[in-house]
């Protein structure tokens, strides 16, 4: 990756403390700049030589945990696989980090992800079988493996559901997380809970709620299309009525 | 107080697996973990995970016997060989039960979970999930801990381990949202906390992994096992140490070193790039060492003859990861690598049950010592470990508590939790409190230089004494440091230097260890000392904490089939 020839960068990060703070702010630092550099070591180095009140979700450092999660210079992304060359090289001159938007803020960059969690659970994803277990494994075939490969690669970082207005305005409606994730398992040849899975994401706090707005694939860092999974499960819930009233 | 009947520490592959064995027992169950247990470091792990399944047309013959005989032969005949059959025979069993689980494996043309060639072993036996093996496995079983719908206290650090009289009675954890010291009650407490890779520099593991639940129960007194056995992964990213799998070299990539050899036709003419992670790392050290790595210290990871089409299906994460963190498309270009620690093979110190010294106190994972990986771990083991041995773990614990093991814990267990919920809350905000003059960043960047420096991939006397003199002056520095912050609600700053001076401990324990033996067994190799030493040596050590560091005993092998060889590849 070509050298930045800089020495430090100046990082904007969003504080606020529900608890004892009657409204947010925005905090500047002068961090020195190494190459290599992510938005999550500038963060840290926030925290360890500055400001030690400063809180943010971390573990893997390396895209897979999804713990990370930000509102990085008005796009989506993970702090720790994001370079801070790259955001410059975009254009930006400074940094700007802010939590995830949407969602109730803990403290500073974390934020409450509780409904996300309860919509998750709320489809009920875990396999469904009805005929017992073989002795070895469930057969699928390479093609019907990569039905879901796609959605499988999720980290649940809860991006597309705090980008997705159908979310922000409908209360009930469960997000394209959890569609994404209902459509993973109703194309999961080994699952046999189709019927009720459909039901479920037919209903009005499914997928008819998706306006194909596509943020959320947009917001994505795993380049996940949750729209056209949701379109997948319109099509199919479609079908399945159609089926059901014949 | 709150008070669960089995309290699982740890959301990852292993406390996970335990949490669900339990609750399957039919006992009442609570995870505990300090990040959602889908942030756990299990879900980093790429390569993939070992079973003697013979879906390989070139392992047909493979059986739970071979991948015994191999995983002993890669431990350098320091594992104990009846735990190693245990998890070997029941790996089968245990990959079934993830498939049927909903697990994506990856799959052969007819159908069944693909397998891979990994280092030292002698037969393609690894299953995998393309290169998110550790991902797939750990969104498969927190899957099912919501069927089973297990409670989880999500972002709450366990501080200390309440033991009287070799009893355990639960834990005292911080939550982190609040700041609020709770006490946890338990009929039995299960620790599935992980490896504490970042307790060394350039680490190939996750941020969080700090060794902080070995800390906290060899401060409660319960002893940790062969802890100087510290495993180096020959390739990981240079700059970062983010880790490129040994999946890699099992498909097919070669090492080469600044001249463009493939220097391993030296060190493991047979085996190449897939002899054990000991003898490749040191081998890439030594390229580096005598100035035929590239300057500031690599070599390359060549995966450019495999193609595109083989990098894009069997390793699409390493190829981003490569060219996020280093603008490298290994599809056009070598990657950049350097040994980095990698994995814990010591822990606290268990039975093949989970059991340690402390009745009601139970371990599985990294954070256990079993011991199934002896001196050098093989690649895919620790996966499975976690899920053979958190199953073995979460049922032992249950039928303790359903025994009178949980009867006799309950009655004493209100003074036992308020005396240490007293002592652990004094603790916590002496370190809150803390102005000293040193700054724990410093000391924790010290820590990790040295400890990679000095208790590193090749060791001696000299350099290790240094170490841990290093180490003891760390010691005595870290009650001087000072916070920058002194808020209760979410304190990153408190809770992770809290957790430093277990690290101190930990590494102490290590250096301590490493040491005493006189002998180059596995991953633990002696420049001053360079056989291995079966007479002497051919022992588990054993370090219990006293007022002074670590006391260490020595425990004998357990040998069942497979007398110690000579170890070639
Ligand atoms: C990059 C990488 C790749 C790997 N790839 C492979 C592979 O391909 N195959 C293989 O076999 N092995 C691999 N390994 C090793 C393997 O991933 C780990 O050993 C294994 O996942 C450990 O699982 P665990 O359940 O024991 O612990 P972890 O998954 O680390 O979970 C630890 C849990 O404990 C919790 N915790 C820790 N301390 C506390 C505390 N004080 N209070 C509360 N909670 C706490 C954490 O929140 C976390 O939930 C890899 C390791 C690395 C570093
Ligand atoms: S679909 Fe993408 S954005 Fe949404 S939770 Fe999963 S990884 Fe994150
Ligand atoms: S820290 Fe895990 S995705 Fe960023």
């Amino acid at each position: 990756m070509a050298k930045l020839d800089i020495e430090r960068i100046r990082l904007k990060v969003y504080r606020f403390d529900p608890e004892t703070d009657r409204e947010a702010r925005i905090d500047t630092h002068d961090v020195p700049y190494v190459d290599g550099m992510t938005v999550l070591d500038a963060l840290f180095h926030v925290l360890e030589k500055i400001d030690g009140s400063l809180a943010f979700r971390f573990s893997c450092r390396e895209g897979i945990c999804g713990a990370c999660a930000m509102f990085i210079n008005g796009s989506y992304r993970l702090a720790c696989e994001t370079q801070v060359a790259r955001v410059l090289r975009e254009g930006h001159r400074e940094l700007h980090v802010m939590p995830l938007p949407h969602l109730p803020v803990i403290k500073d960059l974390v934020v409450d992800m509780t409904r996300f969690w309860q919509n998750y659970e709320a489809i009920a994803p875990w396999i469904v079988t009805r005929t017992a277990d073989p002795e070895k494994e469930r057969l699928q075939s390479p093609a019907q493996r990569k039905l879901i490969d796609e959605y499988v690669g999720c980290i649940l970082c809860g991006s597309c559901f705090s980008s997705c207005p159908s979310v922000w305005t409908g209360r009930e409606y469960l997000g394209p997380n959890a569609m994404m994730k209902t459509y993973r398992w109703v194309v999961d040849s080994r699952d046999d809970a189709a019927v009720e899975r459909l039901g479920r994401a037919g209903n009005e706090k499914g997928a008819w709620r998706c306006h194909t707005i596509f943020n959320c694939t947009e917001a994505c860092p795993k380049k996940i299309n949750q729209t056209s999974a949701i379109q997948g499960l319109k099509r199919r819930t479609v079908a399945a009525m159609l089926r059901g009233a014949r | 107080m709150i008070y669960h009947e089995v309290l699982v520490v740890g959301g990852g592959l292993a406390g996970l697996r335990a949490a669900i064995e339990a609750h399957d027992a039919g006992c009442e169950v609570a995870v505990l973990s300090r990040v959602h247990p889908v942030r756990s470091h299990s879900v980093a792990a790429q390569g993939g995970i070992n079973a003697a399944l013979g879906n390989h047309e070139k392992a047909q013959d493979d059986s739970p016997e071979r991948h015994a005989f191999d995983t002993i032969k890669g431990s350098d005949y320091l594992a104990d060989q009846d735990a190693v059959e245990i998890l070997t025979s029941e790996a089968p069993v245990c990959i079934y039960e993830m498939e049927h689980w909903g697990c994506p494996f990856s799959r052969t043309a007819d159908g069944r979970i693909a397998q891979r060639p990994f280092g030292g072993a002698g037969y393609p036996r690894t299953c995998y999930a393309a290169d998110k093996t550790g991902h797939a496995l750990l969104h498969t079983m927190y899957e099912q801990t919501l069927k089973r719908r297990i409670r989880v206290y999500e972002e709450w650090q366990v501080v200390s381990l309440a033991v009287e009289d070799g009893r355990c009675y639960g834990v005292v954890a911080l939550d982190l949202r609040t700041g609020a010291l709770e006490a946890v009650g338990a009929g039995a407490v299960i620790f599935a906390t992980g490896g504490g890779g970042r307790i060394y520099g350039n680490s190939t593991n996750n941020i969080i992994n700090t060794g902080s639940g070995m800390a906290v129960a060899y401060m409660a007194g319960v002893p940790l096992k062969d802890m100087e056995f510290i495993q180096f992964h020959p390739t990981s990213l240079f700059g970062n140490n983010v880790l490129m799998t040994e999946g890699a070299r099992g498909e097919g990539g070669y090492l080469r070193n600044a001249l463009g050899e493939r220097f391993m036709e030296k060190y493991a003419p047979q085996a190449m790039e897939l002899a054990p992670r000991d003898i490749t790392a040191r081998a890439i050290q030594t390229e580096i060492n005598e100035g035929r790595g590239f300057p500031g210290g690599y070599v390359h990871l060549d995966l450019t003859h495999l193609g595109a089409e083989r990098i894009m299906e069997r390793l699409p994460a390493i190829r981003d990861i490569a060219i996020n963190f280093t603008g490298v498309d290994p599809i056009y270009e070598p990657i950049p690598i350097q040994p980095g620690q990698h994995y814990f093979m010591g822990g606290i110190d268990t039975d093949s049950t989970g059991a340690t010294e402390v009745a009601g106190f139970y371990a599985a994972g990294e954070c256990a010592c079993v011991s199934v990986h002896g001196a050098n771990r093989l690649g895919g083991n620790s996966l499975l470990e976690t899920i053979v041995f958190g199953r073995i773990a979460g049922r032992h614990a249950a039928g303790y508590v359903k025994g009178e093991g949980g009867e006799a814990a309950r009655s004493g267990l209100a003074k036992v939790m308020a005396r240490v919920l007293g002592e652990t809350e004094k603790k916590v905000l002496r370190v809150l409190e803390a102005d000293g003059p040193e700054d724990p960043a410093d000391l924790r960047d010290e820590l990790r230089e040295t400890m990679f420096r000095t208790v590193g991939l090749f060791r001696d006397e000299k350099t290790m004494t240094a170490g841990l003199e290093k180490v003891h002056e760390l010691r005595e520095r870290y009650p001087r440091m000072g916070l920058r912050h002194r808020g209760r609600r979410y304190n990153l700053d408190w809770a992770r230097n809290l957790e430093l001076e277990g690290m101190i401990l930990v590494a102490e324990a290590i250096a301590a260890g490493a040491l005493a033996r006189r002998e180059s067994r596995g991953s633990h190799f002696r420049t001053d000392a360079r056989e291995r030493d079966d007479e002497s040596f051919l022992k588990h050590t054993i370090a219990r904490l006293t007022g002074d560091g670590p006391r260490l005993e020595y425990r004998p092998v357990t040998i069942t089939r497979w007398e110690p060889k000579a170890r070639t590849y």
